[in-house]
């Protein structure tokens, strides 16, 4: 209690004007900035994976696997952070069992379970059915058994129910994809809908959120596309990753017209918060917002993926471009989430004063259990990427492109 | 005859027996969405509705108020920690306001602008609002956070998962971790005393009488007379929490 004392009158003495004696603990730190993130490239992966499924774009054939593989190693985690920031998390379970039906995050649990069970989990369950079969067969010692549980005992590969496998994962993918939307739209109305502060309280959270998340998952599966193939010591299909860098293009536009038209609404309206939201802008999130988020994060991956739909560099250039547009892509989607979730508690409810955000390294909200949370998705993708490997799924034919 | 007269009968039922199950499912479908109407439907008022009045022109920022909640209540004394609190304003002749709060005011105030450049100066003391649609209640995940049937704001200690959305939720500022407990904690407009027929610990200790509690309802009661012999407002009015603390002489300037 004495270093969180110590902490807070750090803080005390680093306010600027007045702001309410309670606000001075700033109540929702890293971890739930890294909640909305991981929620988003969940979110984002499923929708890519989606669009190569329900709209049979062939062309991204080769990510297809990644980005739900991608989609399950990140779901699993997304409730950690959450869980990780409650005062009382062994009490987590309550939310489950009485929830408030006029909240919005009691619902969380719900959506989240509908995701991962119905939809992420029973896809890839079809999806690997097969393989499931045929790898329990082939496979020696642990694996045959893990495998031969995985198929649930239904060990049935005639071509008449490989082509129920399909529907009925056809049938899933479309009923993910509104889930998606969901899962996500809800997360911005976890924010959109506070009234109390201005900066969050928007009609437009949960579509700008949505958007912004289909950007971070398109550059997740981009990123994560290219290691793979790196470590794999092949060359990745570049169709694929044109193709990819075009859908990332068309949403980015999207996500910063949408983003834009909020903070133009903002500006147009002036209401009672204005002035204290331009300070706030202007100063505390002045390198987060405009530097990272807008430039970096924004502006830059827009004009280099802009100029590749009208003049295409060699293959090396465009390969190496579009793999640093995937990490400050990924980086500028993660300080929008710092900017709503940090910048929206930095600026007090009186308007008169801003606090300060000091990240602290160690403890339950620190530095390090956040970088640990946010590789162990990563962890996860990797062993998931062992178990269930696309590149030996049966049907699946290498695509390259020499 | 008879067969078809059954056969008819047959169908009549499944077909009752269909609207019944649609009545049902779609019911069961529709009533959840009833939940995202929580601020817009306004509870019926039966028996005590506790709420309180504040003459901002009598309080004096003596601080005595903060000491009193602070000791009634066990509430660290460490200065981010408060249940009420009170502000002093100053508006200079700039038209610029100051704000200040040292210590949440428990140890009373020091004029920090110069006398010639205030165009005027008031105390105003904060507490719960004790909504009547409080934000906090209705983003409360597992119902921690209610409101008690005469409309006092409470928190079950036991079942607070400490996620401070209400926290978030609460336009005034109000709520905090207690560093003890460490769930969340709040003004409780000392319903260990109300209920026993006492008034608050900041009513009873305030030397001017600018803290009135009371029963809203109660139309002998001395807020019930309060609130009809003056004009009052409540803090934010426009975002429609319905809000039972009434100030007097409020100054648009306070938020």
């Amino acid at each position: 209690m004495e270093n969180h004392f110590e902490h807070l009158y750090e803080v005390l003495s680093k306010v600027d004007g007045y702001i309410y004696p309670n606000e001075i603990e700033l109540h929702w730190s890293i971890l739930i900035v890294l909640y909305p993130y991981i929620t988003g490239l969940v979110a984002g992966a499923f929708i890519l994976a989606s669009l190569e499924r329900v709209f049979n774009v062939k062309v991204l054939k080769p990510t297809y696997h990644l980005s739900l593989i991608a989609a399950l190693a990140f779901l699993l985690t997304a409730t950690l952070p959450l869980i990780f920031h409650l005062t009382q998390p062994q009490r987590f379970f309550e939310i489950m069992i009485t929830p408030n039906p006029t909240s919005a995050m009691a619902i969380f649990g719900f959506v989240y379970m509908w995701y991962l069970m119905v939809v992420l989990l029973l896809e890839i369950w079809f999806d690997y059915r097969k393989d499931f079969v045929l790898w329990a067969r082939e496979s020696k010692g642990i694996k045959k058994w893990i495998y031969t549980i995985l198929t649930l005992g239904v060990t049935d590969i005639s071509p008449k129910a490989l082509k129920w496998d399909e529907k009925i994962g056809y049938f899933v993918t479309v009923i993910g994809i509104p889930s998606a939307f969901l899962l996500h739209g809800y997360v911005g109305f976890i924010f959109g809908s506070i009234k109390a502060n201005p900066w969050w309280s928007s009609v437009m959270m949960p579509v700008i959120f949505l958007f912004s998340a289909m950007v971070s998952g398109i550059a997740l599966v981009l990123f994560l596309y290219m290691i793979v193939s790196f470590i794999r010591k092949i060359p990745s299909d570049m169709k694929c990753l044109d193709t990819i860098g075009q859908y990332l293009f068309y949403i980015l536009i999207l996500d910063f017209t949408l983003e834009a038209l909020d903070q133009i609404h903002r500006f147009y309206e002036a209401e009672e918060s204005f002035a204290t939201l331009q300070m706030l802008m202007s100063g505390k999130l002045y390198i987060t917002l405009f530097i990272i988020q807008i430039l970096i994060g924004t502006v830059i991956p827009l004009i280099a993926l802009g100029l590749f739909q009208f003049y295409k560099p060699a293959e090396k250039i465009r390969r190496i471009t579009y793999f640093i547009i995937s990490i400050v892509v990924l980086v500028g989607i993660f300080f929008m989430r710092w900017n709503v979730v940090i910048g929206g508690q930095l600026f007090s409810k009186s308007f008169y004063g801003f606090t300060n955000f000091k990240l602290i390294l160690a403890g339950q909200e620190g530095l390090f259990v956040s970088l640990m949370l946010l590789a162990l998705p990563f962890a996860i993708f990797a062993f998931l990427l062992w178990l269930l490997p696309p590149w030996k799924k049966h049907d699946i034919i290498e695509v390259s492109d020499d | 005859m008879g067969v078809k007269k059954t056969k008819t009968d047959r169908r009549e039922f499944l077909e009752k027996l269909a609207i019944i199950a649609g009545g049902v499912i779609a019911v069961s479908i529709v009533k959840p969405f009833g939940s995202i109407l929580f601020a817009a439907v306004k509870r019926p008022e039966t028996g005590p509705w506790y709420g309180m009045g504040i003459n901002i022109s009598k309080c004096i920022g003596c601080g005595n108020c903060v000491k009193a909640c602070k000791s009634e209540n066990d509430i660290p004394n460490e200065p981010f920690f408060f249940r009420t609190w009170v502000e002093q304003y100053t508006i200079k002749n700039d038209e610029t306001v100051v704000v200040e709060s040292p210590n949440g005011g428990m140890d009373g105030f020091s004029q920090s602008v110069p006398d010639e450049e205030i165009f005027r100066s008031f105390f105003v003391p904060k507490l719960c609002n004790q909504c009547a649609h409080s934000p906090c209640v209705q983003v409360c995940p597992v119902g921690a956070t209610f409101e008690s049937p005469e409309g006092v704001v409470l928190v079950d200690s036991k079942y607070c998962l400490g996620c401070r959305y209400c926290i978030q939720a609460c336009p005034y500022g109000t709520r905090f971790i207690n560093p003890v407990t460490n769930v969340v904690d709040k003004c409780t407009l000392c319903y260990h005393r109300i209920m026993n027929g006492q008034s608050t610990a900041c009513a009873l200790v305030c030397p001017t009488g600018a803290r009135i509690f009371g029963d809203i309802n109660d139309e002998e009661g001395e807020l019930h007379a309060f609130l009809k012999e003056n004009i009052t407002h409540v803090l934010k009015a426009h975002l429609n929490t319905g809000s039972k603390v009434y100030y007097k002489d409020l100054s648009p300037n306070v938020h």
